[in-house]
């Protein structure tokens, strides 16, 4: 147990710091921030999402705004998914690769006029990310790192729109999914964009820093509970969504990770496409898998997988999942152990726990009921 | 600051365990302060009985949705018992770490090693150090 605390001094803070700590949340370094990881339990917090409502403050998460008429073709240059076809108001999943088809980032593209855009990055990368777009902008696209001057809250779980509509000045049961709208609530300027990352329905809602506590109050008062990162991890994971740093890195490539339907292999021209049209060719050496413990114990990231003693892969990450009621856990290992129904041991400790390969996401969140505006509304 | 229940009666070693007296026995078991820190446990692994256990050595491991700790022995002794409902719901050590959260009974090599352990106040202070 004893264990010397890590210094925070050096840490920056988010708008909501005083409010985390009010609330008694146990707060931690993460990618550079002093972030909440829990108030309570990271179990009650889980399972607030997957059964109501939680919210979280992700203001760590860095924004890099483009504008201009080449912004288009810079930033198709740059990620993987097409960026063209994405209209205004619609976000999109992608990765910046490397020349070597390596993740330098995932992020989010939100397009929000025809001509000005931005990316939603991890927070432990926003300096990487900026020297490479940087980098990369072709002359005349105007840059800027708004991360700062933006703060970030996720209202996630199937209670989210509820929570949200009340003080809304728009509707919302619109807004599908990878959509966003700039509207107000309560007078406070948002950015709301139907994402996240729980698996569950929800929303990030962007806005100024000092609309972030106003806004955060609001959203309890209407019965969303606070959620810190620990929960935010076992939700991802029951969702089978990558973390960097975990799932991706420079080294590990999209279709290594399971993420080639984000990667415009045949069209596209941007960074890394050459090496990921090969190694598709060729078939990647690893890929990453699901699996569950078939006995007690957690799979955590860094533990080997064995298989007859012979060590062939390793966990990327692993949790008790709260939903299931068994551990499971993301990993690195050959192809052919990928298809579910395959076995193999992770190694805990030096000692091998059996593991059965599953399908993924492990927890599938139950779809949205359709609109109600397709009843006909004026 | 969050309030801890150090109860007066027990006696703490500085890597979080407490140690009951009981006749001839030693009851082991993780503090409040431990067990408030680690969050959700979700997993104890406990050595077989008639394991001998040296004072300040790891024993045994304790995981929590987040993050795994050794347990180190409070004091030095022989596995009597382990608590084998703890398999079944570790969640007992958040619920009553004090109580049906206990991790295991000892025989002590010296019954009298449990009186140079902290008493309460000085595990009080010895935390309040740490925050």
């Amino acid at each position: 147990m004893a264990r010397a605390k890590p210094k925070l001094s050096a840490l920056q803070r988010t708008a909501l710091y005083d409010l985390h700590l009010e609330r008694g949340a146990r707060m931690a370094p993460f990618a550079g921030f002093e972030m909440p990881i829990q108030y309570t339990s990271i179990k009650r917090e889980h399972n607030a999402v997957r059964e109501t409502a939680g919210l979280f403050d992700v203001s760590h998460m860095g924004q890099i705004h483009f504008a201009g008429p080449r912004a288009v073709a810079t930033l198709e240059r740059l990620l993987s998914c097409p960026v063209a076809t994405l209209a205004p108001g619609r976000v999109r999943y992608g990765l910046l690769c490397n020349e070597a088809g390596g993740v330098v980032d995932d992020v989010t593209v939100y397009r929000v006029e025809e001509e000005r855009w931005f990316l939603c990055v991890n927070a432990a990368n926003i300096e990487k990310d900026w020297r490479w777009c940087a980098r990369h902008s072709e002359a005349g696209v105007e840059l800027l790192d708004r991360s700062a001057q933006t703060a970030l809250l996720a209202l996630q779980g199937p209670g989210a729109e509820a929570a949200l509509a009340k003080h809304l000045e728009a509707e919302l049961d619109d807004l599908q999914r990878f959509r966003f709208i700039s509207t107000r609530f309560k007078g406070l300027e948002l950015l709301v964009s139907r994402t996240g990352y729980t698996g569950a329905d929800g929303f990030e809602l962007y806005c100024a820093p000092d609309a972030a506590a106003p806004l955060w109050r609001a959203l309890e008062a209407e019965g969303a509970l606070p959620c810190g990162l620990g929960a935010r991890d076992t939700l991802r994971i029951e969702a089978a969504l990558p973390l960097y740093g975990q799932e991706l890195d420079e080294q590990r490539t999209p279709l290594e990770a399971g993420l080639e339907r984000f990667v415009k292999l045949e069209a596209g021209g941007f960074i890394g496409v050459d090496a990921l049209r090969e190694q598709a060719a060729r078939g990647p050496a690893q890929r990453l898998a699901g699996f569950e413990l078939r006995t007690r114990g957690v799979a955590r990231a860094g533990y080997a997988i064995a298989r007859d003693g012979q060590a062939l892969g390793v966990v990327s990450s692993g949790a008790p999942s709260p939903t299931l009621g068994k551990s499971i856990g993301l990993g690195y290992v050959p192809p052919a152990l990928t298809a579910p129904g395959a076995h193999f041991d992770v190694l805990v400790r030096g000692r091998p726990l059996g593991a059965r390969v599953v399908r993924t996401p492990f927890v599938r969140s139950p779809a949205r009921r359709a609109s109600r505006n397709r009843r006909g509304r004026v | 600051m969050a309030e801890y229940e150090i109860p007066d009666t027990l006696r703490f070693s500085e890597q979080d365990e407490w140690a009951r007296v009981e006749g001839e026995r030693v009851v082991i078991g993780v503090t409040d302060y431990a067990q408030q820190q680690l969050g959700d446990i979700v997993f104890v692994e406990l050595p077989e009985v008639g394991a001998e256990l040296q004072m300040g050595d790891p024993f045994g491991v304790i995981e929590s949705v987040k993050a795994v700790s050794d347990l180190f022995a409070p004091v030095t002794g022989t596995v009597l018992e382990i608590n084998e409902a703890l398999a079944e719901q570790p969640e007992a050590i958040n619920e009553d770490c004090y109580g049906a959260g206990f991790l295991l009974t000892l025989q002590p090599a010296d019954p009298q090693q449990t009186e140079h352990l902290l008493d309460a106040a000085a595990y009080r202070a010895h935390i309040q150090k740490r925050a």
